[in-house]
C-alpha cells in the first residue's frame, strides 16, 4: 500500500515545486531581476560609499589638499600608492615645506580596502563611485591623481 | 477551400508528366526531404530559442533580446557562429566513428518526422506501421550517442554515453507500452488510422482514466527518451561536465543539440497525434477549414513541448540507479497493468 | 598454470579508473581538484589535491599591520568575509583588552548574520544546480541581491567589504540600513518557504539527498568537522553558542541540530539556520545602541607579548585565527583555521560507495569555499 502512497505523495510534491516555477513564471513580464547593464547607465546609479576608485578632488583654483604625509602610502597593504614628494619653499611663511611632486596610484593593484581614505587627515582622497575601470592596456591602470600644476590648499597642515 | 492534397497532386502530375516514372519518383522524394529538412531545421532552431525565453521566465530573466527583433535571430547567429567554428577532436579518437557519430544522431530525429499527419493530407510518408517505426527511430539515436562517447576517448563522455544506453534501453519499453495501450483503443498502427478513429473524440476522452495513466507514463518516458532534465544524466553538467559530447564543437555539436530539440518535438507530436488527435480541433470547430490542422496540431505540440520545459526548469536530477528504480519498479508494471485494464475497457465497451 | 588462472580472474574483474574531477570542473565550484577512482560509477577513493589557488595569505599577514591583515581574510572564505574581519578583529581587540562599544558589538552581529543568510542563500542555489534544478541558481541570487545592496549601500562593498577595523567599525552603518535590513526580512519570510516548496520536498531531491553521504557523530568529531556539517550529525559545535561574542550572549536563539548526518540533514541545518539567523537580526535591529563606531587605537597597533586565539562561526564553520606575536607591529606567525579545510577532509570518508552523482550532491552539502581552503 505504501507502494502506491509514495506514488502520490512524490507527484503531490512535483507539482508543488512546479507550481513555484509555475507562479514565476506568469509574472516573467515584470519579475524580471536582472539588469540590461549597458542599456541603463543613464539611470544606474552607485550607493555613495561605493568604492570605485580612489581619487583627489581638486577646487577650481587647481588647488588640493594633500600635503604628502604619506600616511596612505603606509597604510596601503599592497604598495597601490607611490607618493614622490619634495620640499619647497612656503611663499607665506618663507619655511621649507613638503609638497607632492606626484600621487601615484596604481589601480590595477587596488584591492579597495579603503585604509588610505581612513588614514587620510585631510581628507584629500576619496572614493569615486565609478566602476567601469576596463582599459586595453595595463599601464593605463597607473594614474597620477595630483592635476598637472596643482597645489595644496592654503591652511591644510597635517 | 485549400487543400495541401490538391497543391502536392499538381506538383506529383507535373513531374511524372514532365520526365519517367522512376526518375520523377526520386526527384519527389528528395524534394520533400529537402522541404523537410530546411523546415525543421529552422523549426529546430526556434525551439531552441523557445527553451532559452521560457527558461528565462522561469528564472527571472529576460533572455536572449539583442539579435533581431525580441531576440528572433538569437539561434540563427549561434547556428551560424557554430558553422564557422573549427571541429577540434581529441588525438586518440576513432576517428570514423567519432565522425559518423553525430549523423546516426541528428539523421534519426529527422526521419522520424516524416510519419507525422500535421493536416488531412499533409503527411510525407503514411505507412501501416507508422507508430512502430516511430518507436524502431527513435531508438536509434542512441546508438550515435553511444558511439560519440565511446569513439571520443574521453572518460566523461563515456560514463555519459553508457548512462545514455541504460536510460533509453529502459525507457524504450515504457515508450512503447504506453503507446500500445492506446493502440488497443485504435486497432490499427497507422497515424491516418489514429486520427481517424479520434473524430469522435480524442483517445485521451475515450480511454478515459487508462488512458490519462498511458499519458502521464508516455511523457515521463518521453522526457526519459530525449535526455532531457530530470533524466539529462547523460550530459549532466555538474557531474560529466558535458557528458557525452564533451569533445565534440561546431558543427557535429550542433547537431547533437538540434537533435535534442527535434527529439523533443517528436516525443510531443506523438502524444499529440496519438493522445489528442492530432490535427483535429476540439468538438470540430474549424472542420471546415483543413488548413487550420497545422496550426492545431503545432499548438498541441507546443503545450506539450512547454510541459517538458517545465519539467526541465523546476525538477533536480535522478541518480543512475533511481532512474532505473523508477522504470523497472513503477513505470514498467503500472503499464502493464493498464494496458490489462485499456484491455477490459475495450473489452466492455465502457469507452466514452 | 597459473597464467591461465590469472586470465581468468581479469575476465571476470571490474576494472577501476581514474578520473580528473577538477581543476576546472562545474562540481567543484572554483579550483578544487578530485583525483577520483572509479569502479563503473561507484566511487573507490577521492583524493582532494589542493594548492591552485594559494596565495599564502598567512604568510603575507606576517608582514602586514594588523589593520592590513583584515583586508585579506575578505579574500579567504569571500562568502562570509564580514564574519572573517571579525575574527581578526575581535583577536586584535582581545589582546589590546580594548573595550569594544555595544554599539559595534551590535552592528557587528546583524551584518554577521546577514552575511550568514547571503551566504546560504547562495549555497542553496549552487546546491540546486548540483543536483539539476538549475532555476533555484535564480531564486537564491535574487535574494542574496537585496542583501548585498545593503552591504554596499553601508560598507561600499558587496563581497569583500573590509568593514571591520581593529577597535570598530570604518565608519557608522548608513540611515537606510534598518530600514533596508527589515525590509529584507519581511521580503526573506515569504520567500524562504518557497524554497521548501521548490526543493526541500521535491521527492526527487529527498531521494537523492536521505542516506546519503553518512557522518557520524563520532567521524564529525574526529575530522574536526564544524558548522552545518558537524550539527548535522549531532555535534553541538556551534561557536555563536558555545563561547558568544560580540552580541551574541544578548539574544536567543537555538542550535540547530540534526541527528541524522546525512546530506539532507546538513540540508536541513542550513535551511533551518536562516530562519535562526532572521530570528537573531529580528531581536537586534529595532535596538542599535546609541555611541561611537570605534574607539581610537594608536596607528600603529603593537600586540603585547604571546600567543592569541579567537574562533567566531563563518558560515561554514569554525574559524580560529591563532596569533603568535613578539611585540612588533605585524604578527610573528597568524594561522588561520579554516573550517573548509576540515570539512573536505572528510570527503574521502563519506563519499567512497557512492555515485558519481552522490559525491557531487555531498560535496555541494559540504558547501565548499575553495580560496577558504587554499588560503
Amino acid at each position: 500500500m505504501s507502494y502506491f502512497s509514495d506514488i502520490y505523495s512524490g507527484i503531490k510534491t512535483l507539482l508543488t515545486g512546479m507550481s513555484v516555477t509555475g507562479k514565476y513564471f506568469l509574472h516573467a513580464r515584470k519579475g524580471a531581476i536582472t539588469q540590461q547593464y549597458p542599456d541603463n547607465r543613464a539611470t544606474l546609479k552607485m550607493f555613495d560609499r561605493f568604492r570605485g576608485e580612489v581619487v583627489m578632488p581638486h577646487d577650481e583654483n587647481n588647488e588640493h589638499q594633500c600635503t604628502g604625509c604619506q600616511k596612505c602610502e603606509l597604510a596601503c597593504p599592497n604598495g597601490s600608492i607611490e607618493i614622490i614628494w619634495d620640499r619647497g619653499i612656503d611663499e607665506t611663511t618663507g619655511k621649507k615645506k613638503k609638497k607632492i611632486d606626484q600621487h601615484i596610484y596604481h589601480l590595477g593593484m587596488c584591492t579597495m580596502c579603503g585604509l588610505c581614505i581612513e588614514a587620510c587627515p585631510t581628507d584629500a582622497i576619496v572614493w569615486a563611485q565609478n566602476f567601469e575601470n576596463s582599459v586595453y592596456d595595463r599601464t593605463k591602470l597607473t594614474k597620477v591623481l595630483n592635476q598637472p600644476g596643482s597645489k595644496v590648499k592654503a591652511g591644510i597642515e597635517d | 477551400m485549400i487543400r495541401f492534397f490538391s497543391i502536392t497532386k499538381n506538383i506529383h502530375e507535373w513531374l511524372f508528366n514532365l520526365m519517367p516514372e522512376s526518375v520523377a519518383s526520386v526527384v519527389e522524394m528528395i524534394l520533400i526531404a529537402v522541404v523537410y529538412l530546411l523546415i525543421f531545421a529552422v523549426a529546430g532552431l526556434y525551439l531552441v530559442l523557445l527553451e532559452r525565453r521560457v527558461a528565462a521566465w522561469f528564472q527571472l530573466r529576460i533572455g536572449p533580446n539583442r539579435v533581431g527583433y525580441q531576440g528572433l535571430l538569437q539561434t540563427m547567429a549561434d547556428a551560424l557562429k557554430l558553422v564557422s567554428k573549427e571541429l577540434t577532436g581529441t588525438e586518440k579518437a576513432d576517428k570514423f566513428l567519432y565522425n559518423l557519430a553525430p549523423y546516426f544522431v541528428i539523421i534519426s530525429s529527422l526521419m522520424a518526422l516524416s510519419v507525422f499527419p500535421f493536416t488531412q493530407d499533409f503527411q510525407a510518408f503514411d505507412i501501416n506501421i507508422g507508430l512502430l517505426f516511430l518507436i524502431a527511430i527513435s531508438s536509434i539515436g542512441v546508438i550515435g550517442i553511444l558511439l560519440g562517447g565511446w569513439s571520443s576517448n574521453n572518460k566523461f563522455a563515456l560514463i555519459g554515453a553508457m548512462r545514455s544506453g541504460v536510460q533509453t534501453i529502459s525507457y524504450e519499453l515504457s515508450v512503447g507500452l504506453s503507446l500500445l495501450t492506446m493502440v488497443l483503443l485504435t486497432g490499427s498502427l497507422q497515424l491516418s488510422e489514429i486520427v481517424e478513429v479520434q473524430k469522435g473524440g480524442w483517445l485521451i476522452v475515450q480511454g478515459h482514466i487508462p488512458a490519462v495513466i498511458a499519458f502521464m507514463i508516455y511523457m515521463i518516458a518521453g522526457t526519459a527518451e530525449t535526455n532531457r532534465a530530470p533524466f539529462d544524466l547523460v550530459e549532466a553538467e555538474s557531474e560529466l561536465g558535458a557528458g557525452f559530447h564533451t569533445e565534440y564543437s561546431g558543427m557535429k555539436f550542433a547537431y547533437f543539440f538540434l537533435a535534442e530539440f527535434i527529439n523533443m518535438f517528436i516525443i510531443a507530436a506523438i502524444a499529440t497525434t496519438v493522445f489528442f488527435g492530432a490535427w483535429l480541433s476540439p468538438f470540430g470547430i474549424t472542420e471546415s477549414i483543413p488548413i487550420l490542422g497545422v496550426v492545431w496540431f503545432l499548438g498541441k505540440t507546443l503545450i506539450l513541448v512547454f510541459l517538458m520545459m517545465w519539467f526541465r526548469w523546476t525538477f533536480p536530477r535522478l541518480r543512475i540507479d533511481q532512474l532505473l528504480t523508477l522504470e523497472w519498479k513503477y513505470l514498467l508494471p503500472i503499464n502493464l497493468i493498464n494496458i490489462v485494464v485499456m484491455a477490459f475497457v475495450v473489452w466492455l465497451k465502457i469507452t466514452i | 598454470m597459473q597464467m591461465e588462472t590469472i586470465t581468468v580472474n581479469k575476465s571476470f574483474k571490474s576494472e577501476e579508473y581514474f578520473i580528473n574531477m577538477g581543476p576546472q570542473h562545474p562540481a567543484t565550484h572554483g579550483v578544487l581538484r578530485l583525483l577520483l577512482t572509479i569502479d563503473g560509477e561507484i566511487i573507490k577513493k577521492v583524493e582532494p589535491d589542493l594548492g591552485y589557488i594559494h596565495r599564502s595569505i598567512e604568510k603575507m599577514c606576517e608582514r602586514d599591520s594588523y589593520q592590513q591583515i583584515v583586508h585579506l581574510t575578505d579574500r579567504m572564505d569571500y562568502l562570509s568575509s564580514h564574519i572573517n574581519n571579525e575574527a581578526v578583529c575581535l583577536a586584535v581587540e582581545n589582546a589590546l583588552q580594548l573595550e569594544i562599544p555595544d554599539r559595534v558589538k551590535v552592528i557587528r552581529t546583524i551584518i554577521g548574520e546577514l552575511t550568514r543568510i547571503a551566504s546560504h542563500t547562495l549555497w542553496w542555489g549552487v546546491m540546486g544546480m548540483d543536483v539539476g534544478a538549475l532555476t533555484t541558481y535564480f531564486y537564491g541570487f535574487r535574494d542574496r541581491e537585496l542583501i548585498n545592496d545593503i552591504f554596499e549601500e553601508t560598507c561600499g562593498a558587496r563581497l569583500t567589504m573590509n568593514y571591520n577595523i581593529p577597535g570598530g567599525l570604518m565608519f557608522d552603518i548608513h540611515p537606510n540600513f534598518v530600514k533596508r535590513t527589515k525590509e529584507f526580512i519581511a521580503h526573506f519570510k515569504t520567500k524562504l518557504p518557497e524554497y521548501d516548496s521548490l526543493l526541500t520536498g521535491n521527492i526527487i531531491f529527498q531521494k537523492r539527498m536521505k542516506g546519503v553521504g553518512i557522518l557520524s557523530k563520532e567521524d564529525a568529531i574526529s575530522y574536526g568537522a564544524s558548522g552545518p556539517v558537524g550539527r548535522g550529525s549531532g555535534y553541538s559545535c556551534d561557536v555563536r553558542k558555545h563561547h558568544p561574542y560580540s552580541a551574541l550572549d544578548k539574544v536567543t536563539f537555538n542550535e540547530t541540530l540534526r541527528q541524522e548526518g546525512d546530506s539532507f540533514a546538513r540540508y536541513q541545518v542550513r535551511i533551518q539556520e536562516m530562519w535562526e539567523s532572521m530570528s537573531i537580526i529580528e531581536q537586534l535591529i529595532d535596538n542599535i545602541p546609541e555611541g561611537e563606531h570605534q574607539v581610537a587605537t594608536n596607528a600603529v597597533i603593537k600586540l603585547p607579548k604571546g600567543e592569541f586565539y579567537q574562533k567566531v562561526e563563518t558560515a561554514r564553520g569554525e574559524l580560529g585565527v591563532y596569533i603568535i606575536s613578539t611585540g612588533t607591529k605585524s604578527p610573528y606567525r597568524l594561522k588561520f583555521r579554516s573550517p573548509g579545510f576540515s570539512n573536505l577532509s572528510l570527503l574521502n570518508h563519506i563519499a567512497v560507495g557512492g555515485k558519481i552523482g552522490d559525491l557531487v550532491a555531498t560535496m555541494a552539502t559540504l558547501d565548499l569555499v575553495i580560496p577558504d581552503i587554499d588560503r
